[in-house]
């Protein structure tokens, strides 16, 4: 796959959905917004990771604040690209190269909208090779790059440039700025060189995304998406079920809870259970987990293979849950705490 | 006593109710002018049960029209939405996302102009009236009949989109205008696409609601007259006018709270079953439950608040097929072709109605022309049925307790006594006219929804003030008093803002005064 188009748009979603495992929200805004921007400058070249140039200067973008904001005051294509320049300028180096830091929600489609509005190429590759709550939890994190300088903007124009001491200060002077600028704002964050970017980012994400959303689609008719699904991921379906209960609570700000799920078919008589912070993070069956974080534990809808959000599920689904690796480099002792059960408040059991 | 009509896209139903009992009930055929079918509905009820028209206190009309108008893309007006906005909201101008068909059929412009506001009420820009008056002139020019003005966050302050709507009435007198915060919620885009809705059936409402009047006041009939609204609430007839949109799912609706009127069961699960299809929806407290995602009407994606139902194609006219494996029910349906084509009418077409006559749950036509069918066949149809139906009631329940299935509509004859994991089937009486019954339920309604500051230690506060505010509007909307209770209240904590912030959503409902 060499470039993006506006047709690719909506299996990105859907796969990066998949991706997500439950967290990333709605990305219909993201969507939108990538619609827009390619309808108005044409597609977007994918750069594969093996073809980085060493001195290739690699900004990531990200959207941050309210999500609840921003489906009112509506992002800009303007916003995201300007994040991306503003960053670049401060660095002294303009960007060469867009990457994407999440695959999940609006995050997998707003460096599509800034590379369309740069005319620049995106990375065929992302942060995490999945989605995670917190700022800090990257692959990037693990080889030393910062989070700061951080470029922040707004829709009217304003850009504000955080040169923070730490990942911590740069997360806390972001969020006085975003709220500030209106609690809907488009961040450039992670800025690194193309060696850098070659050595922490999870190559092919964006073209996996694609086909993951395909072969959703193009499963329907016939065979079992899921199956396709888990076979692409090295993954394997761990459970069939139905949705009986769904505990949630809202804590600091995340969606923290617990789905259980009544077998059915070869899964009758057992229970799965998971657990969420927003991502789907342990998944137990009759009491044994069979899958923790940072592995990746995806609820897919069972019979049209569409991911499901920790926020849209509810009783009576029927569902297909699947287990995929993580990125090696999430199994590395530093890789589990940034990003394991611990970071999470779990202590388990792996 | 009061009347409930039911203008369906086939049949017109109407009950003639004292307090929550049912006097008389008649169906009739719908016309295509609305009005003549509800003249024979009311004089076909005068004389099932002599009634004195001024004895009438309230004539309550459930419609699909104006939710049909907009499928069919017919008689809507030139139409234009107005943004106030600017610099934010650029990249997503109005009507983003429509189907070009229908952008087409209201002759869609839009203005993107400066204004609106930031969650906390701060302006994003100053409405700049130049700009305003610019754009009336362009919809002068270009035959603009009615117009949807949005203001981002206007849910939180309204001011620009009330300002904007005074300087587009003194620049184009007679110009119908909607304002987006009277109609939807916070969701910029799903709001405004329902206010833009409503403006395009603006016309077509004045025309409908003059026709309905008409054919009351010939019926001898002085009492108001209201309609139906999505929640079930009524509206009166000068609302109605201006807010079409606010009868888009009045349809299950009403026949979901009619079931609970007639059964006398507050929470249950409700199906609807027609002639083509079966409706099922979760009453919870006498209220249909939400659908919590967003909800697209004729593929336009909107907020309006609509219940949550799940539909399947089995009804009475559904085709039934004896298949190697199995035996199949529908999706294809006879429709309202049943009374030629359905064998116990005779006709040549194997119905699911053919088989419930023949397994003596129902007697209508002429069940010695289904005396041939096999017992087998008649029962596999029946499993199936009720299988799919409490396969769908299952998907439906938000909790594993078994709720009781109230059965309405003229189809509801296919259903069983019992149905697995559900507590009963109930089929009360009158069931075939659940949504004239359902109009007819004489409650109004008021509803707060924004995002309120909730400083520490004033959250309690917040929300009474919240609540009061709901019920005000109740009362306002023709509530008695002491009557209004707050039947929703619902507070979602914004994240990442400071000071504290939530969406607050209340609701409250009350008993319309019926005064002599």
């Amino acid at each position: 796959m060499r470039e993006l188009t506006a047709d690719d748009l909506g299996d990105l979603a859907r796969g990066a959905a998949i991706l997500g495992t439950g967290g990333g929200g709605d990305p219909y805004i993201g969507r939108l917004l990538a619609q827009a921007a390619l309808d108005k400058y044409g597609p977007v070249p994918l750069t594969a990771l093996d073809e980085l140039p060493d001195d290739a200067e690699v900004l990531p973008v990200a959207m941050m604040g309210a999500p609840t904001v921003a489906l009112e005051k509506l992002p800009s294509i303007e916003q995201v690209g300007n994040a991306v320049r503003a960053l670049g300028e401060y660095r002294g180096k303009a960007a060469t190269h867009i990457a994407c830091i999440e695959a999940g929600g609006i995050n997998s489609l707003t460096p599509v909208v800034a590379a369309a509005q740069l005319g620049l190429p995106l990375i065929d590759a992302d942060g995490m090779g999945r989605a995670f709550p917190e700022l800090q939890m990257v692959l990037p994190t693990l080889i030393g790059v910062q989070a700061t300088p951080t470029s922040i903007t707004d829709e009217k124009g304003n850009h504000q440039i955080v040169a923070a001491i730490d990942n911590h200060w740069a997360e806390r002077l972001a969020r006085s700025a975003t709220v500030d600028m209106g609690c809907s704002t488009m961040v450039s964050l992670y800025g690194m060189t193309g060696s850098e970017a070659r050595a922490s980012l999870v190559d092919g994400t964006v073209s996996l995304c694609v086909e993951l959303g395909r072969l959703v689609t193009s499963a329907r008719n016939g065979t079992a998406p899921a199956d396709a699904v888990a076979a692409r991921l090295d993954g394997r379906r761990v459970f069939d079920g139905k949705v009986v209960d769904v505990a949630r609570r809202t804590e600091q700000g995340f969606a923290r809870g617990e789905a259980i799920i009544e077998g059915l078919d070869h899964d009758a008589q057992s229970r799965l259970t998971i657990a969420f912070q927003n991502e789907n993070l342990i998944a137990r069956r009759d009491g044994v987990a069979v899958a923790t974080v940072p592995d990746l534990i995806c609820v897919l809808d069972r019979d049209t293979g569409e991911a499901i959000t920790t926020e849209t599920l509810r009783y009576g689904h029927r569902v297909t849950v699947l287990v995929a690796p993580a990125d090696p480099r999430w199994h590395t002792s530093d890789g589990l705490a940034l990003a394991g059960p611990q970071a999470f408040g779990y202590e388990l059991e792996q | 006593m009061h009347i409930g009509i039911d203008v369906g896209g086939t049949n017109t139903d109407a009950v003639l109710m004292s307090g929550s009992q049912v006097l008389a009930a008649v169906k009739t055929s719908t016309t295509d002018d609305i009005t003549s079918g509800i003249v024979s509905a009311l004089e076909e009820l005068q004389r099932k049960r002599g009634f004195e028209p001024a004895d009438v206190r309230a004539v309550m009309i459930g419609t699909t029209h104006f939710i049909n108008a907009l499928v069919e893309a017919r008689r809507l007006a030139p139409t234009a939405a107005l943004r106030l906005g600017l610099p934010a909201t650029t990249s997503l101008p109005p009507m983003t996302d429509w189907p070009d068909r229908l952008v087409q059929a209201i002759r869609g412009r839009h203005y993107l102009c400066h204004g609106g506001h930031e969650f906390d009420g701060r302006h994003i820009a100053e409405l700049d009236e130049h700009e305003v008056r610019r754009a009336a002139a362009d919809m002068a020019e270009h035959g603009v009949r009615s117009v949807a003005i949005s203001s981002v966050f206007s849910p939180v302050n309204a001011e620009f989109e009330e300002r904007a709507a005074e300087l587009l009435q003194a620049e184009l007198p007679g110009i119908a205008v909607s304002l987006s915060h009277e109609i939807g919620r916070i969701g910029l885009l799903e709001r405004e696409n329902a206010t833009i809705i409503n403006a395009s059936l603006r016309e077509l409402a004045t025309h409908i609601v003059d026709g309905l009047a008409r054919s009351v006041a010939k019926a001898g009939i002085q009492a108001p007259l209201y309609l139906s609204q999505n929640d079930g609430t009524l509206m009166d007839v000068d609302f109605a006018r201006r807010y079409p949109v606010a009868t888009f799912a009045s349809g299950p609706t009403n026949s979901m709270r009619g079931a609970a009127l007639l059964s006398g069961l507050e929470t249950c699960a409700v199906v609807d079953i027609g002639g083509t299809t079966s409706d099922i929806g979760i009453l919870q407290r006498g209220f249909p439950r939400e659908a919590t995602t967003e909800v697209s009407v004729a593929d336009i994606r909107t907020n309006f608040r609509m219940p949550d139902v799940l539909s399947i194609g089995i009804g009475g006219g559904s085709k039934v097929r004896r298949e190697p494996q199995e035996v199949t029910i529908g999706p294809d349906s006879v429709g309202s072709a049943l009374t030629q084509r359905a064998l116990v009418f005779g006709g040549d077409t194997l119905t699911a109605t053919d088989i419930a006559v023949a397994a003596g749950r129902a007697n209508v036509g002429d069940a010695s022309l289904v005396a041939h069918l096999d017992k087998e066949l008649i029962h596999a149809a029946l499993t199936r049925i009720a299988a799919d139906v409490a396969d769908l009631v299952e998907r439906m329940h938000t909790t594993a307790a078994p709720l009781p299935l109230v059965a309405v509509g003229g189809g509801s004859i296919l259903l069983p006594e019992q149905i697995a994991g559900c507590d009963g089937v109930h089929r009360p009486d009158h069931y075939a006219v659940a949504n004239a019954v359902g109009a007819a339920i004489a409650q109004v309604g008021g509803e707060v929804d924004r995002v309120f500051p909730t400083p520490p230690g004033q959250r309690e506060s917040v929300l009474d003030a919240a609540k009061q505010e709901a019920v005000e509007r109740a009362v306002a909307a023709g509530a008695t008093p002491g009557s209004v209770s707050v039947v929703e209240c619902e507070e979602v904590p914004l994240p990442y803002l400071p000071g504290n912030a939530a969406r607050i959503r209340v609701r409250a409902v009350g008993d319309l005064s019926l005064e002599d």
